[in-house]
Formats: structure tokens, C-alpha cells, sequence
């Protein structure tokens, strides 16, 4: 018999009770297939992520993580598969999503400022032709204020460091005042200072009642961040809350070969593993 | 019909098979040189190239008439085109490196300032008495029907050396315009291949210019390398098939143009070109749409194929209507989603397969094999009959659908 | 600068003026997306398409001429995006094998065609005519105020400012929309944001500055005024609101410049005769091009040799 993972999945994946989709569920992904070429990227994934907590998706690079967030936004077409946030279809629930897209996906060259930037997370509330003065300014001010950039509102982005790049896209999601946010790789290339700032508003977010999901690709800070992880090759492999789910076999399974084996060695040094 | 087979066996005078000839070997240098400018994604260069040449053009007449001389000298109304499209490229090339301008923006500019300085230029020439009859419309439009020997023996002979230095350096050429940030690790000077590509690009605008004219030579640089894209995945091969298309476009296209009245030569050349490239655009075998979208569709049905029956496997009910139409049609589900027999059968095969999958991931901890585990890889692709029956002796007797 | 400049330069001068900034408002945002030569693609099929619009209607009139440019101009752009995206074409290759079709097919209908009793210039079309735009009944300023001389003003001078008034109003209608799906398409997309739809309308935008300017200051020198203003108005701010201002600014001067020296510049070197109005025009705007690519408080790219100012 197949043998029994200790997860979630092992559970839920393929039994009948996974394919409702839970309402409540912030983020919800059913039979989700997305292929470049005739390569899929991510084929017939189920997910579910929890409400009011922090998710992790992990995997190894070119497993489809940021593949799947996209797919799930509409940013990138889906070959077959259906959405749900909050139990909705995507276009209905776009005001309760946050996204802070990949720092190196847009031109840091583009003339303008950080404040602007910041502001393009209420153009959704104030339309085309609203006014963006009173109030609406000061929220801008607060989501700067809350990743510690108030004093750098003026400065063209291109004179930002990584760190402070990411900071005003959270500044900016932040802006967007959503139920769930989503992040693509927010903690890749940025220094330890900022780090620390986006992990403690992310926090800061959950105990407000917010979800986040976040693709993460550094293993040895899963389980001081995140409460459930979503493990990904091309095909979900795992998914569960951290304690289950982020075990030695399933990373295994997830990234295989040998080299993750020695990455698994440090981390348990580091003792981020069960 | 008979008029257009003349033409085209060459039956149809001397200056017929004189333009057809001549106009051949320019399709086949311009489509041979331009590979290179369009695999390494600025083909439009060869735009700003083309209209760089007019202030040359214009300042080459005023001086020498200025000096007492001919203005309609050939040679020196090239030699002036050349130099000031040469000013263009260095001017495109300094503006990308020394601003923040993007590249697009520098060839965009250069193109219509140069054009612009040629107008005024132009009007100049009118103005003057020797310029009455200058002539130099023609370098807009071109005159290829007006070909004379010499003209074919110079394009013969440029084109044959543009020709022999594309093929001479298309190493160094193929890894610039695949990846420059590589070559320039291997010891390439990027920015001297660069200034040769666009130095082919040049002469062949120069050589065919008067001909042609300025719009039309573009296309001659543009159109065959971008056709013969959809043929071949090799730089090399590109070269050739691309002179292949220009050459045969100019041929047939001159052919075209001899065979009736009212057929300028420029334009029918251009349109022959511009056939031969929504062919292969559409019927190439593996780059062309229709391939690819009897690929992608074929693809499209086995990802749906596959998930239907992954979730009858897990008695899942089947949401996507095309997902239950296409397994319905092969007689796998009935109407209501409920799996037939032959249904239950191949869901069965297919839920054993991924039982098989995570033993062999168990038992090959490898990610050249994790790799393959795409849901779409068949599990007898990745692993021996012997390694299958390995598998399935530890998975046990095989369970029914519905059981699991 | 009394009755003649009335009569022979004013309105010359104001029509050069809202065709470049017409040009140069959706000129901004191209050269941001890196579409620039989109302009150079337009301005090459203004020519089939005012070629089949006097092969359909039979006569040379204005509004059969911009529809029929402004539809080659739509297809145009389609053809570009089918070859694209069907044939996985970079963008450059699609629109140079677009356009350069397209002017051929131009050409041979115009050959084609009995067009010797009518006036189908290939040149005009490729180098406008902006001197012959005079408003010759004037008598001098105060036939700004009269009625019936106003009436006689050239068609084109109220089409190039109605034209230039509707792209500026839709450019501050549009604008949070254009400025978030040319800096972040993604996240644009991901708000609801109908980013390739905006895409597609700052083309068609461009295709309409495009053909209402051509027959005033020709289809090539419509390209320099597309790109070179932006472009200099990039290298002087940091800030995009700024940068359409300075762009502004310089499509004006180049007009007026670009004017002054052509009807008045060879006059100081004693020849007679007026050069290329609009060709002067697109000279002017390279040189304020070349002048901020040496000295723009902006010019070159953070972590370059030469950093800029903080704003």
C-alpha cells in the first residue's frame, strides 16, 4: 500500500472532502494547470489556504511557485483550473486582494516617486478621476510609515536600495487595505534590517484577522514565519500546517537529489525542522 | 501566365533578366545580412540605418556641386549616404550607453531627425539651380526598373563580400546575439560585433538604396531572416534559408514586375517577400501557428484528459465543462459525470500510475527524475519495465476505483 | 510681425505646434513601454491608407483620407500583435515586416491606379506640406476678431486643435490607468485594471496623432516629433507628470523654431528661398534631443558614470 505521509494532503488530497471548496478559505485553487510551451509549470494543483494565518509556498526554483500566485491573480493565463477568494470567483474578490508582485518585474528606472508608487494602491478605491488629497494622502503616508519609509516619500524609486524596493511595494499592497495579501518572493535579495520590517507587518497583518501568502524560497525561516506551508514541484507535494507538513520527507520529496539533502542536513542544525 | 514564365526563365529581354538578376543577388545579400541585425532583436536598426542616409545623401550633392563638380555622381552620393548613415549607428549607439534612453527610443529618434535634416536638405537642392534635376526621389522610392549593368555588377560584387564577411564571422556574430553578457565573458568586444552587424546592415542599404529606394530595402533586410526564423532553430541555417527568400523574393518578384505594365518593381519585390513570409508563418512544421496550434490544442486535451481522469481516479466530481465534454466524447463519463466502465478502467491505470510515481520518488530520491513528475510524463518514459515491475511488487495487488 | 506674419506664419506655426504635441503626449508613454517605433510603423502606412481610402471613395478628400489612414493604422497594429503573439516575433521584426508591406501595397495601388488628375503625392505624404497652411484673407491681427475671416482659416488648424485637445483630455482622463499599467502591468492586471486594453487605446491614440499630423508636417517627421520630445522631457525630471510638461515644452519650441528657421533662416545665409518647414521641425527637436542627452539633469540611468541629483 502507499505508504502514509504524515500530512495533511496525504489526508485530504485525493478523498472526496478536498474537492468542496471551503468558503471561507481566503485563497482557493482547484485543478489549477499553467504551461509554458508544452512544458506544464504547474499541473492540477489543488490548494487551500487557511484564513487568518500566514502561508508559505515553497519549492524548488522553476517548481512553479510564482507560476501558481500568478495564475491564481490572472496575471498569467491558466490552461485549466478555477479560482476562489473567499469562496468567490477571482474577478468579483479583486478589492479583497493585495499583491505585491517580484521587485525585478517592473522598470525601477520609470520617472517617479515613492509616494506615487505607494498611491497606485488606491487607485482601485478612487477610480480614474477621484480625488487622491485628505484622507486617502494620509493612508498613502501611514503605509510608508508602517515599513519605515515615511522619510524617503519623495525620492525617485530608482534611488532606492533592494530592501527599501520591497518595502514601498508592502507599502503599496499595504495601501490596497485588502483581506489577503499576496507576495511574490518578497524576502528574495533584500538586507536583514528590512527583512525583519516586512516579517514584523506581515504579523502585524495576521493578528489584524488578515491571510497572507507568500512564496518563499528560504527554507531555514519557514517555520519562524509561516504557520502553513504549500510544498510545490510542478505538482503539489505537501500541504498542512507547518508542524505537519514541513517534514524532512516531504521537503525530500518536493526538491529530491542529494543536494537537498545537505540542505536539509544545515537545517536541522539550525533547527527549523521537526 | 506566359509573360510571367518569360520573365522568370529570362526569356523576356535584357533588361528584364537584367533587373532579375541583379535584384536577385540584392534579395539574397539583403536577406543574408540581415539575419544578424534580427536575431539579435534590432531589426529596426536597419530602419534608421535606411532613412540615416538621406542628409548624405542631400550634403553629398550640395559639396559637389559646390566643387564645381557633378552632383548626380553615383559614387559620391554613396559615399555621402554611407558616412551619414554611419554617423546614425555610432549616434544610436552612443545615446543607449551614455543616457538612460532605451534603444528603442535612440533609433526612433535618429531615424526621424536624420529624415528630417534630408528633407530640409532636399529643399535646399531644389532650390538650387543644379538641382532642377537631381533626381534624388529616387533614393526614396527607387528605380529598380532603371537598372544598369554596372549597377548589377556592383550590387554582384558588394553583395558577394557582405555576403562571405556574414558567413565568415557568424560565430562571433551567433553568440553576440544570443547572449552578448556571455560572449563578452569569452573575450568578444560586443560592441565592435555590434557595429559590424549593423556595418553589413549598411552596406547592403547603401548597395541597394538607389534601386530600391529607402522604405523597400528595409524590407528586404527585414522580412526573409524573420520568414526564415519559422524553419530553423540554427543561427547558421538562418543565414542561408533567409538568402534563400530574399534572393527567390527578388527574383520572382522582378519576374512579376516584367511580366505585365503598371507593376513597380520595389513593391511587387516586397510583396513576394511579404507572401513568402505569411507562409511559413502559418505552415512551417514546428515554429509555424498552425503546428502550434494543433500543438497546443492537442496539449490543452491531454492536460484535461489527464486531470478528468485523476479526479474520477479520486471520485472527484468533474467541474470544467470542457474537461467533461472531451471525456464524454471518448466515451469515459457518462453526461452526468458519472465514469463508464471503460472510464473506470482508465482512471484506474492512471491512479496506479501515480502510485507508481511515489514509489519511484521514494526509491530514486533524484531531481533529474522529481523533474519529470509533471502529471503529463508517462511513468514507462522515466523507468524500465523491470524498474515498473519493482515498483508494483511493493505497491501490491492493483485496487479498484473507488476502493481507495 | 504685422499682417504678413498673420497671413503667411501664424497659423502654419500654431498648426505645427498641436500636431508635435499631440505627437509627443502619447509619445511619453511609448518610449516608457519601449513601444517607440510603433510610431515609426503608424507614420509608414498613413500612405496605403489614404491610397485605398481614394480607391473606395473616388476623391481626394480630407475625411475619407484620415478614416482610411487611421483604419490602416488599426490594422496595422493588429497585423503587428497577430505576428507577435502567433509567431513569437519580437516586436521590432513584427512591425518592421508590418509596415514595410504595407507601404509596398501602398505603392503598387497607387501605380495602379489612374491617379493622373488627382494629387496623390507619395511625397507629400512623407514630407507634409506645413508652408501651403496659410491663412491668406487675413488682413492682419485684428482678423483674429472677425468672423468671417476666421472662417477661412485652414481646415487643418481647427481638426490638429481639436485633435490635440481630445488626446490631452483623454491622456488626464486615462491617467492613473496608463501610469500603472506602463510601470507595473502585472500588478495593474491583478487590481482589475484593464491593462491591455489601455495598451491598445495609447496606440490608437498615437494613430490618430499620427494621421491628423501627417498632412501637415509629413508622415516621417511625425516620428521625430512622437520620440524626441519625450525623450529629451525624460532626461530633464525624474518625475512623469514633469516629463509631459517638459515634452509639452519642447514640441512647442520645436514647432516655433523649427518654423522661424526654415521660412526665415536661409534669408541670414541670403538665399532666397524657405527650406522644409516640417523637416526643420523634426532638425530643431533633434538638436534639443542631442542638447539634453549632453547636459539633462537627468540623463543617464542610477549607477551610472554621472549620478543624478536627488529630485
Amino acid at each position: 500500500m502507499r505508504r502514509q505521509q504524515p500530512t495533511i494532503a496525504a489526508e485530504n488530497g485525493r478523498t472526496a472532502g478536498a474537492a468542496l471548496i471551503p468558503a471561507t478559505a481566503p485563497l482557493a485553487v482547484r485543478g489549477l494547470t499553467v504551461s509554458y510551451g508544452e512544458k506544464p509549470a504547474v499541473f492540477s494543483v489543488d490548494a487551500s489556504f487557511p484564513a487568518e494565518s500566514m502561508s508559505a509556498i515553497i519549492g524548488p526554483n522553476g517548481a512553479g511557485k510564482s507560476t501558481l500566485l500568478k495564475a491564481a491573480l490572472g496575471v498569467i493565463p491558466r490552461l485549466s483550473g478555477e479560482v476562489y477568494v473567499f469562496g468567490e470567483p477571482i474577478e468579483k474578490a479583486r478589492a479583497r486582494i493585495a499583491y505585491v508582485p517580484q521587485r525585478a518585474s517592473v522598470d525601477w528606472d520609470f520617472p517617479t516617486t515613492v509616494m506615487d508608487v505607494v498611491q497606485m494602491g488606491l487607485y482601485r478605491k478612487v477610480g480614474l478621476l477621484g480625488r487622491l488629497s485628505g484622507r486617502l494622502a494620509g493612508v498613502a503616508r501611514d503605509c510608508l510609515d508602517r515599513v519605515g519609509m515615511a522619510d524617503f516619500a519623495h525620492r525617485q524609486i530608482g534611488q532606492l536600495s533592494g530592501g527599501q524596493q520591497q518595502r514601498v511595494f508592502l507599502a503599496r499592497a499595504l495601501a490596497q487595505d485588502a483581506e489577503l495579501y499576496l507576495l511574490d518572493e518578497p524576502f528574495a535579495g533584500v538586507d536583514a534590517a528590512t527583512e525583519r520590517a516586512i516579517i514584523d507587518v506581515l504579523k502585524l497583518l495576521k493578528d489584524e484577522g488578515k491571510s497572507v501568502v507568500a512564496v518563499h524560497h528560504d527554507l531555514s525561516t519557514v517555520r519562524s514565519y509561516f504557520d502553513h506551508v504549500f510544498l510545490i514541484n510542478v505538482r503539489r507535494m505537501a500541504e498542512g500546517p507547518v508542524d505537519v507538513a514541513f517534514t524532512t520527507e516531504n521537503l525530500q520529496a518536493t526538491y529530491g537529489g542529494r543536494l537537498a539533502a545537505t540542505h536539509l542536513d544545515e537545517l536541522s542544525v539550525v533547527g527549523g525542522l521537526a | 501566365m506566359t509573360p510571367f514564365i518569360d520573365a522568370l526563365l529570362l526569356q523576356a529581354g535584357y533588361n528584364a533578366a537584367l533587373v532579375a538578376i541583379g535584384a536577385g543577388l540584392l534579395g539574397f545579400a539583403a536577406g543574408a545580412s540581415g539575419t544578424f541585425m534580427f536575431l539579435r532583436k534590432r531589426a529596426l536598426v536597419s530602419d534608421a540605418v535606411a532613412h540615416a542616409t538621406l542628409p548624405g545623401v542631400g550634403l553629398a550633392f550640395i559639396i559637389m556641386v559646390a566643387l564645381g563638380g557633378d552632383g548626380r555622381n553615383l559614387a559620391g552620393l554613396l559615399l555621402g549616404s554611407a558616412v551619414s548613415a554611419w554617423l546614425g549607428v555610432l549616434i544610436i549607439e552612443w545615446v543607449v550607453r551614455r543616457t538612460r534612453l532605451a534603444e528603442d527610443a535612440a533609433i526612433g529618434a535618429v531615424l526621424g531627425v536624420f529624415f528630417g535634416i534630408g528633407i530640409v536638405l532636399l529643399t535646399v537642392i531644389q532650390t538650387m539651380s543644379a538641382g532642377r534635376q537631381a533626381g534624388l526621389e529616387s533614393f526614396l522610392l527607387g528605380s529598380t526598373a532603371g537598372m544598369l549593368f554596372q549597377d548589377a555588377v556592383v550590387i554582384a560584387i558588394g553583395g558577394s563580400l557582405a555576403v562571405f564577411v556574414t558567413w565568415l564571422l557568424r560565430r562571433p556574430m551567433t553568440l553576440v546575439a544570443f547572449d552578448s553578457d556571455y560572449a563578452a565573458a569569452m573575450g568578444y568586444d560586443v560592441r565592435r560585433v555590434d557595429l559590424l552587424i549593423m556595418g553589413l546592415v549598411l552596406a547592403i542599404t547603401v548597395t541597394g538604396l538607389k534601386l530600391v529606394g529607402l522604405v523597400l530595402i528595409v524590407a528586404m533586410l527585414i522580412i526573409p531572416p524573420v520568414a526564415a526564423r519559422f524553419w530553423t532553430e540554427r543561427a547558421s541555417r538562418v543565414i542561408w534559408i533567409s538568402g534563400a527568400i530574399g534572393g527567390a523574393s527578388a527574383y520572382i518578384g522582378a519576374a512579376l514586375s516584367a511580366s505585365a505594365a503598371g507593376l513597380p518593381t520595389g513593391p511587387i519585390i516586397v510583396l513576394t517577400a511579404a507572401a513568402i513570409f505569411v507562409i511559413s508563418m502559418l505552415f512551417a512544421p514546428v515554429r509555424g501557428v498552425l503546428a502550434a496550434v494543433i500543438r497546443h490544442r492537442r496539449f490543452q486535451a491531454r492536460v484535461h484528459r489527464r486531470q478528468g481522469l485523476l479526479a474520477l481516479a479520486a471520485a472527484h466530481p468533474i467541474r470544467e465543462g470542457y474537461t467533461l465534454r472531451l471525456l464524454a466524447r471518448e466515451g469515459l463519463v457518462r453526461p452526468d459525470g458519472e465514469p463508464t466502465e471503460s472510464g473506470r478502467a482508465q482512471a484506474a491505470k492512471i491512479a496506479r500510475d501515480e502510485r507508481r510515481w511515489d514509489i519511484a520518488r521514494e526509491v530514486h530520491q533524484d531531481a533529474g527524475l522529481t523533474g519529470r513528475y509533471d502529471g503529463l510524463t508517462p511513468i514507462e518514459e522515466v523507468f524500465t519495465a523491470d524498474e515498473i515491475g519493482e515498483f508494483d511488487r511493493r505497491l501490491g495487488p492493483p485496487t479498484p476505483v473507488g476502493a481507495v | 510681425m504685422g499682417t504678413e506674419f498673420v497671413q503667411f506664419s501664424l497659423t502654419p506655426i500654431l498648426i505645427g505646434i498641436f500636431s508635435a504635441i499631440a505627437c509627443a503626449l502619447p509619445g511619453n508613454f511609448l518610449i516608457l513601454r519601449r513601444q517607440a517605433m510603433i510610431s515609426d510603423a503608424i507614420s509608414h502606412v498613413v500612405l496605403p491608407g489614404i491610397v485605398v481610402a481614394f480607391l473606395l471613395t473616388g476623391v481626394i478628400a480630407t475625411i475619407p483620407m484620415l478614416l482610411g489612414a487611421a483604419g490602416a493604422a488599426v490594422v496595422a497594429v493588429i497585423l503587428i500583435e497577430a505576428i507577435k503573439r502567433l509567431g513569437n516575433i519580437e516586436p521590432g521584426a513584427a512591425m518592421g515586416v508590418v509596415f514595410t508591406s504595407m507601404f509596398a501595397a501602398g505603392v503598387l495601388v497607387l501605380e495602379q491606379t489612374d491617379t493622373s488628375n488627382v494629387h496623390i503625392d507619395v511625397q507629400h505624404a512623407l514630407m507634409g506640406n506645413l508652408e501651403s497652411l496659410i491663412w491668406f484673407r487675413a488682413e492682419g491681427w485684428q482678423s483674429l476678431l472677425d468672423p468671417a475671416k476666421l472662417a477661412s482659416l485652414p481646415d487643418e488648424l481647427a481638426r490638429m486643435a481639436i485633435v490635440c485637445a481630445m488626446i490631452f483630455a483623454a491622456m488626464l482622463v486615462f491617467w492613473r490607468w496608463l501610469k500603472i499599467a506602463t510601470f507595473d502591468e502585472g500588478f495593474a492586471q491583478a487590481l482589475g485594471i484593464p491593462a491591455s486594453a489601455i495598451g491598445f487605446g495609447l496606440v490608437i491614440a498615437a494613430a490618430i496623432a499620427a494621421v491628423a499630423a501627417f498632412d501637415a508636417v509629413g508622415s516621417i517627421v511625425v516620428i521625430a516629433m512622437f520620440i524626441c520630445p519625450p525623450a529629451a522631457a525624460r532626461l530633464m525630471t525624474n518625475r512623469l507628470e514633469h516629463q509631459v510638461i517638459w515634452s509639452i515644452i519642447f514640441a512647442t519650441a520645436s514647432a516655433i523654431f523649427g518654423y522661424v528657421f526654415a521660412g526665415y533662416g536661409p534669408m541670414w545665409f541670403s538665399a532666397r528661398n524657405a527650406v522644409s518647414a516640417a523637416g526643420m521641425m523634426a532638425t530643431v527637436s533633434g538638436v534639443f534631443l542631442v542638447l539634453t542627452c549632453l547636459f539633462g539633469p537627468h540623463r543617464s540611468r542610477v549607477g551610472m558614470k554621472a549620478q543624478d541629483d536627488a529630485v
